[in-house]
């Protein structure tokens, strides 16, 4: 019962991240918020998966992680440095 | 024996669960972006620290609890480049730290 009362805290910080991410003032707090919400989900993801007694659920866990940092990486390469090529 | 573990576990996703919320709400009410940086690290290091020892007590010593204690060790690498490199792109697109320095 402690997985779903930590599942709902969960929920309620992706809501204050969406928060975030709907009013930040520039680009770079929407790419931040996004990070941190990819973070929660691979978290709540393997929680989810101990909740349900279906432990297999940490594998996609896993992969989410390492796809959220090449999405974060992959959305920065638009931006340009002075006199730099990148 | 069994039940103290299980009582550990729980304070410990107590614990991990406060932290996530926390750094969330700093995401929120901090002023600028470099000190929002600030607060995701916190999820990335505590929260998801706490989580996954919590989860890891909880299944014991098998094969889920390695690739558990996988998830913090890749976000442990994965997080210092992500938020230096969005730091370094903020500082260059012209963004400057809000806080005011004092000179004595």
């Amino acid at each position: 019962m402690i997985f779903f009362a930590a599942l709902t805290i969960l929920a309620l910080a992706i809501i204050l991240c969406i928060i975030r991410a709907i009013k930040g003032p520039t680009p770079f707090d929407r790419i931040l918020s996004i990070s941190s919400i990819g973070t929660i989900i691979a978290l709540g993801i393997a929680v989810h998966g101990f909740a349900f007694q279906r432990p297999e659920f940490v594998d996609i866990s896993l992969m989410y992680v390492l796809l959220n940092f090449l999405g974060t990486i992959a959305i920065l390469k638009f931006y340009k440095i002075k006199g730099k090529k990148i | 024996m069994d039940n103290f573990i299980n009582i550990l576990s729980m304070i410990s996703l107590a614990i991990g669960s406060f932290f996530i919320f926390s750094g969330s709400l700093g995401l929120i009410k901090l002023p600028d972006v470099f000190s929002r940086i600030h607060a995701a690290g916190l999820i990335d290091t505590l929260g998801s620290g706490f989580v996954v020892l919590s989860l890891v007590l909880y299944s014991g010593f098998t094969l889920v609890s390695f690739k558990l204690l996988l998830i913090p060790l890749f976000l442990l690498f994965t997080s210092p480049i992500s938020s230096h490199a969005i730091s370094l792109f903020a500082y260059e697109s012209g963004l400057k730290p809000k806080a005011k320095i004092k000179k004595k």
